[in-house]
């Protein structure tokens, strides 16, 4: 009994950790912009990997009967380096003025003057 | 191995193929990329994804020495993002 409901909490983690990570990949293939592209990774770099790490320390816990928790580290080094990685990508974007969709409001002054127009 | 635990077998495989999936459409977005911080994103994300496929690998073959190898791919995705967005902002790396 017990075995089923840690197996079942174990595979449950797992498909939330898949999903998650298919959803950022099918958003960053389908949004419309760059600015809006950047949504995706965040999900599937906390969720995704977040729920395939906890799947993974519950599952060598369940097999081998001792806990540790190595695979922490990976989701502090995740946590850490994804908002980086994401401010410096906008920032060389706007560098770059990449064109942005002419029906999102606000944005950066510095492409606030040339706007898709499509 | 797996074979004592059969729901996580199954549920092991089909993230497996959503995975892959993500990783198809990864590569997509690396090659028909209309811009080149487009592309940079996209290769951080792969390697996240690439990660993840290691992780279930660990977990199919019950070893956890596959873990080191996504600490090391976590370090390198990240020196590569901030290296290539360097030399976007400022036209060289090293000044």
């Amino acid at each position: 009994m017990w075995q089923l409901i840690i197996e079942s909490v174990i595979a449950l983690l797992l498909v939330i950790g898949g999903l998650a990570a298919l959803t950022g990949a099918v958003g960053m293939l389908r949004f419309n912009d760059f600015y809006m592209r950047m949504h995706g990774p965040a999900m599937s770099s906390t969720v995704g990997i977040g729920a395939v790490i906890l799947a993974s320390i519950g599952f060598f816990w369940f097999h081998t009967g001792t806990f540790s928790a190595q695979e922490l580290i990976l989701m502090v080094l995740l946590m850490v380096t994804t908002p980086i990685s994401a401010h410096l990508l906008t920032m060389s974007a706007m560098h770059m003025k990449l064109p942005r969709q002419s029906n999102t409001q606000g944005g950066p002054f510095e492409i606030n003057e040339q706007i898709d127009q499509d | 191995m797996l074979s004592h635990y059969p729901i996580i077998h199954v549920a092991m495989w089909v993230t497996a193929l959503l995975f892959s999936i993500a990783v198809c459409l990864n590569i997509y977005r690396i090659l028909v990329g209309p811009s080149l911080p487009d592309r940079i994103a996209a290769l951080d994300t792969l390697s996240v994804n690439a990660i993840g496929l290691i992780l279930l690998i660990g977990i199919g073959t019950g070893s956890r020495y596959g873990f080191e190898a996504g600490l090391l791919i976590t370090l390198f995705s990240f020196l590569t993002t901030a290296a290539l967005c360097k030399y976007l902002l400022r036209g060289m790396i090293i000044e």
